[in-house]
């Protein structure tokens, strides 16, 4: 049982870095991306392409299978990711927003972003998976549980970067505009708010956070193109049962999807997990439609 | 394969992709409902035919052995029945939570096509599927010949009805609905009825499509039910112009041919070991295509036209 919710909460650390970014465009650019899965699997490979680049992937170091080129190009990749999707929203998203483009244009765009990503990343490192340590990691057991140093380091800097997004949206101007932003752009736009500069964050903490999902990912897992898409459906799930606008929500609902995956891998069929967060879904929607955690529209 | 033979098969494709794109173009065209789950009614519609036109297959509940016609109603049967329940479950929806969960069906479909092996028998598909026509023809050339006329006749029948359709009563009141949902309940017409009318109705030409394509492949397995198929549809919606059907059909007959083409080209100048890196260029082209129509161009070729429906320019005759 024990054993069982630590390999949820292990899940729900990727699902909970990448829901925060989709979270923050739902509610701040007002349309659910469906390109926040690809856009994790471009921070992974871009991380890839850059400890490659260092030539140090392959060596262990300090107990975590992968080397401590990934210090190097964790941070790298992070900055390159948000620049691109910085880049993306200026030649795409932004020139809709200007034409006053309806939603569903938004959604059928990010549609397209996701396929162009996934098969950049198709075009420079093929459909094989990688890796970035081939280095096979036995397990701890602490009380009885088995768990790898790599899922402690996941659990760990999930942690970690959720208290600094707490920190930062409740403490810092910019946070406080970005909800502000979030709950009503005209108001916020008239208390001389610049919602364009709130936007550009809204990118850059979103992709930031997507990048290290898919690079945390990348060394417990593997990489392959179809990586961060396979997270979509789980990220989405996470984001209705947690009930969209309330990113303390969002997360809790995260840690529940990861936890109901696990069960369903446990105990029903693994290859029926994708099922898990799509009948939390039509659930949610039909018997709580604001979320299990959110507040009343 | 020599040019004729080609052009057939080029246009049999044209033609299946051209009754789903319609069967999108009813649902997001006509009355606003954005279904990201085009797949998975495509993939319902053709193993539905498969099990019912296949051989009989060992340890799977399917292979009946019924002539392809059964096949095809059949498929239409089993599409509409799925999209009736997902219908009642998300047609309340807001529309990005309709996009959302049909988006997850579409993954279901999948996941069970490859799992569910007793109905699908996983990778393996379901295979020699008879075609129709094999025995009228001689050669394999005419029966594709034969296949084509058949496809061209279903979607010319197909193009017409939905011409009256649209211009029908019925057809106004999902303009309405699409329009202003709120102006249209206070005289009455009750948004989530027409809406679950459309999504069944589309959803079937969906299913068609998909028992034309088995019965015209002779197979079909997980591989045809990837989600770059929904996205090839609505890029040729889009291309073409959502809300006019003729739009949806040049849409498809030439991201269609773009698709082919770019192939060909592509084929030509590449070396062999980087296929997959052409196919790749190939997504990223039509991605491009989309987002560039979005932006530029997002009426579509053929944008839609005010309709003036046929009850009411009748009755202008009569005063």
């Amino acid at each position: 049982m024990m054993q069982l919710l630590v390999d949820g909460i292990v899940a729900a650390s990727f699902i909970t870095l990448g829901v925060i970014g989709l979270s923050m465009v739902f509610n701040i650019l007002n349309f659910p991306s469906f390109a926040q899965g690809d856009q994790i699997t471009s921070g992974a490979y871009m991380a890839l392409a850059i400890a490659t680049l260092f030539g140090t992937v392959g060596g262990p170091a300090g107990g975590l299978s992968v080397g401590w080129c990934i210090t190097i190009a964790l941070p790298c990749a992070v900055v390159l990711n948000a620049l691109l999707a910085l880049i993306i929203d200026r030649a795409i998203y932004r020139q809709l927003r200007l034409r006053g483009a309806s939603r569903i244009s938004m959604i059928m765009a990010s549609f397209g972003v996701s396929l162009m990503l996934r098969n950049v990343i198709v075009m420079f490192a093929g459909q094989d998976p990688h890796f970035f340590t081939f280095a096979i990691q036995p397990a701890l057991r602490i009380w009885g549980i088995r768990i790898a140093v790599n899922e402690l380091i996941v659990i760990g800097v999930t942690f970690v970067l959720v208290l600094c997004l707490h920190l930062f949206l409740s403490r810092t101007t910019l946070g406080k505009s970005m909800r502000a932003v979030a709950e009503n752009p005209s108001l916020a736009r008239v208390n001389g708010i610049d919602v364009d500069r709130v936007i550009q964050w809204t990118w850059i903490i979103g992709t930031g956070l997507a990048t290290v999902a898919g690079v945390l990912l990348g060394f417990t897992v593997q990489l392959h193109p179809f990586m961060g898409f396979e997270l979509l459906l789980p990220m989405f799930a996470a984001l209705i049962v947690g009930g969209m606008t309330n990113i303390y929500g969002v997360l809790l609902g995260a840690l529940l999807i990861g936890l109901v995956e696990g069960l369903t891998v446990e105990y029903l069929a693994p290859e029926y997990r994708q099922a898990a967060p799509f009948a939390a879904i039509i659930l949610v929607l039909l018997f709580k439609p604001h979320g299990i955690f959110g507040e009343k529209a | 394969m020599d040019i004729a033979s080609y052009l057939v098969f080029f246009l049999v494709m044209a033609g299946i992709y051209a009754i789903t794109t319609l069967g999108l173009n009813l649902q997001w065209g006509f009355t606003g409902m954005m279904n990201v789950g085009v797949v998975g009614f495509f993939g319902v519609g053709a193993y539905a035919a498969g099990l019912l036109t296949g051989p009989d297959y060992p340890d799977t509940l399917g292979g009946l052995g019924l002539p392809p016609v059964i096949g095809y109603l059949g498929a239409m049967l089993a599409s509409g029945i799925v999209a009736f329940v997902v219908g009642l479950l998300t047609i309340r929806l807001r529309h990005d939570f309709l996009a959302v969960a049909t988006f997850g069906i579409a993954v279901c479909i999948q996941m069970l096509a490859m799992n569910l092996k007793p109905l699908t028998r996983g990778f393996d598909g379901l295979h020699s599927l008879p075609r129709p026509f094999a025995s009228l023809a001689a050669t394999p050339f005419l029966s594709n010949l034969y296949f084509l006329v058949m496809v061209l006749l279903v979607g010319g029948a197909l193009l017409w009805a939905l011409e009256r359709l649209v211009r029908s009563p019925w057809g106004r009141v999902l303009r309405a609905i699409r329009e202003d949902e709120e102006a249209s309940a206070a005289l009455g017409k009750y948004a989530v009825s027409y809406r679950l009318q459309t999504f069944v109705l589309g959803s079937m030409l969906m299913g068609l499509s998909g028992a034309l394509y088995a019965s015209f492949m002779g197979f079909v397995s997980p591989q045809d039910l990837l989600p770059i198929f929904t996205f090839q549809i609505f890029v040729m919606l889009i291309v073409g112009g959502s809300g006019n059907n003729f739009g949806a059909v040049i849409g498809a007959v030439m991201i269609w041919a773009l698709w082919t083409l770019s192939e060909t080209v592509l084929g030509a100048f590449l070396p062999p070991e980087l296929e997959r890196q052409a196919s790749a260029i190939r997504v990223v082209l039509v991605g491009l295509i989309l987002v560039l129509m979005l932006l530029y161009r997002p009426q579509g070729l053929l944008a839609e036209r005010r309709k003036i429906s046929a009850s009411s320019s009748s009755r202008s005759d009569k005063t």
